[in-house]
């Protein structure tokens, strides 16, 4: 069997806010194969987007590991884990969370200023991975002349465009229609199975979660179902 | 895009406020530059270099007479080619305006200051009328006086004889500059010394200054110098300069011009540390979820620090260079105005100084806002924590 592209091990995080001492995971351990599409999905507070961040290298874990990509990025730490998510994860958020001052182009170029790539590599890569989302034609808007599903289109180009191995997606249809959420999903799907993608994505949506391959389900920091044990 | 790219776009993300704030800059900057300008140039030490004339004042002010005497002594020091002497006459014309006069000799005037153009048939009727005067072109243009006229002037410092202090001047000529510098400056008069000497209530055989014409190849230091030593530990010590600073030290009766200029330029620049600072944090505290974003994306703390850095050099370097490029276009306009009487040089040591005062204004308002950038915890900024 080959390696899994994500392996989470024993996994708890606590966080302290002053005096308060909060487990938010409970030793959780669970792989994800290359190229799933895996839903995680529960009530609020039940850990998924700390297990996301974990998973994406934004947060560390409080014990365990966890293993993305090859890499046991819980030992890495500052310019190091840095410069691993702008190699190998690719992030979507329920806010789109672009910058207001860019065009859509230059919104995707942005992740292309970590690369050595010159400047006219990088805005091909800019037009191809629009053309890929639907929006070689909004390339010179600004956000704020954009819909909200074209906006989410624009943070999908700006997160596959250092072609990552994973996306790593935090409710990115929690703020849409659900005309325009379906369409998100078809996206996100193609880009998993035509682009081999493997796709984590945290939703409270049933319908969303239908176009993922799997569920996994987790309550009071703890897995319910659908994981595959690490 | 680059790097740059994205700090000019964020820069002016709220456009009225970054302009309002690129504005406060430039304006800071532009005063800085015409300020430090004046602060150069009544600091500056004497520079004798080029010197075709110096000037001999009362070593303790030129408000303090010196004696007629001193002429004769002064034409033997080496080096000195002509003498004359200048006493501040002032004079107000009409109900309040005040003039720029001086009485001198006519012969040593036209001797010392050949750059003072005028026929001479006006010369010598200068020389020979007691109450004459002899006023610029530009003197002449701005209030219609013609030769021949009878001018009366009021003296707040010299009254008559009789205790009146009106006196009256024949002018007898109008003089030009020998080119468009000197043109400029004829914004004085002249009138005859052995009438306001005689005429005056007091002080007779005083006077405010002697100017020195140098012979050719004369070394100006040298010569100064020699006159300050031949005076000194006498009743009249003299200290003599160059025109330059003799000029600047008249300016300088204002008082401390240089601790003037340091509290304007400490209060200009504490209030745009508030304004800049102001900006950047404001700008920073907005957009925390952008720079959490930037560190998803993979940008290190280091970077995101650099970012916030730019953009506060951005605003002040960018309006400190244009508000210094407005500060030398106005010194040049200010100088040409005052035809050289000061010259106000907003010259490369002030664009050095201005430089240098940019980089450590960058530092100064970007620092903080950057530190809070890099410090950023990116889970915590994302949920709005």
């Amino acid at each position: 069997m080959s390696e899994p592209m994500v392996a989470v091990r024993d996994v708890t995080k606590v966080y302290v806010r002053g005096a308060q001492r909060v487990e938010v995971l409970h030793g959780i351990s669970l792989e994800i194969p290359r190229g799933d599409f895996v839903a995680l999905m529960g009530p609020s507070g039940s850990g998924k987007t700390t297990l996301l961040n974990l998973i994406g290298g934004l947060d560390q874990p409080s014990s365990g590991e966890v293993e993305v990509a090859g890499r046991r990025i819980d030992r890495l730490a500052g310019n190091a884990l840095s410069h691993w998510r702008s190699e190998n994860v690719g992030f979507i958020f329920q806010f789109y969370n672009l910058m207001p001052v860019l065009t859509a182009a230059d919104n995707v170029e942005l992740p292309l200023l970590l690369t050595r790539l010159p400047a006219a590599q990088r805005r091909r890569n800019v037009e191809i991975v629009l053309q890929i989302v639907g929006l070689a034609d909004r390339a010179r808007h600004r956000p704020n002349e954009l819909s909200g599903g074209q906006e989410q289109r624009v943070a999908i180009a700006r997160a596959i465009v250092s072609d990552p191995q994973i996306l790593v997606c935090d409710e990115p249809t929690g703020d849409l229609d659900r005309a325009t959420a379906d369409e998100i999903l078809k996206l996100l799907q193609t880009l998993n199975r035509e682009h081999g993608k493997t796709i984590v994505m945290v939703t409270h949506d049933p319908k969303a979660a239908e176009y993922a391959g799997r569920t996994i389900h987790l309550d009071k920091g703890r897995l319910v179902d659908g994981a595959v044990a690490a | 895009m680059t790097r740059f790219g994205f700090v000019m776009a964020n820069l002016f993300r709220r456009k009225t406020r970054g302009t309002l704030t690129l504005l406060s800059v430039v304006s800071a900057f532009l005063l800085f530059g015409l300020l430090q300008a004046v602060h150069v140039l009544f600091n500056a030490g004497v520079d004798f270099v080029g010197a075709t004339r110096v000037v001999t004042q009362a070593r303790v002010s030129f408000t303090s007479a010196l004696p007629l005497r001193l002429l004769s002594e002064i034409t033997a020091i080496p080096g000195v080619s002509e003498v004359m002497h200048e006493t501040w006459f002032g004079g107000v014309w009409q109900t309040n305006t005040p003039l720029t006069t001086f009485a001198t000799v006519p012969e040593q005037l036209h001797a010392v200051y050949p750059e003072w153009v005028m026929p001479e048939a006006e010369w010598r009727a200068f020389a020979a009328t007691r109450t004459g005067m002899i006023v610029g072109r530009q003197v002449a243009d701005q209030f219609g006086w013609k030769v021949g006229q009878k001018i009366p002037l009021a003296s707040n410092i010299y009254p008559r004889k009789d205790g009146s202090k009106a006196w009256a001047f024949d002018l007898v000529g109008i003089f030009d500059g020998k080119d468009e510098n000197w043109q400029r400056q004829t914004t004085q008069e002249f009138i005859n010394y052995a009438y306001f000497d005689e005429e005056n209530q007091f002080g007779r055989g005083n006077v405010n200054i002697y100017v020195e014409k140098l012979k050719q190849g004369a070394d100006p230091a040298a010569v100064a110098h020699a006159i300050d030593a031949r005076f000194e530990n006498s009743t009249d010590e003299t200290k003599t300069q160059t025109e330059r600073e003799f000029n600047v030290g008249f300016v300088k009766q204002i008082g401390d011009i240089g601790l003037i200029v340091r509290w304007i330029l400490s209060a200009v620049f504490f209030t745009l540390l508030l304004v800049v600072g102001n900006t950047m944090a404001q700008s920073v505290r907005e957009r925390i979820p952008e720079l959490a974003v930037l560190k998803t994306l993979g940008f290190t703390d280091a970077s995101v620090l650099g970012f916030v850095i730019a953009e506060a050099a951005a605003f002040c370097i960018l309006g400190g260079l244009i508000g210094l490029a407005l500060a030398t276009g106005v010194g040049a306009l200010v100088e040409r105005k005052l035809g050289g009487f000061l010259p106000l040089a907003v010259d490369a040591g002030v664009w050095a100084t201005g430089f240098a005062a940019m980089v450590a204004m960058s530092l100064a308002v970007g620092l903080l806002p950057a530190l809070r950038a890099k410090r950023l915890n990116i889970v915590d900024a994302l949920a709005g924590r």
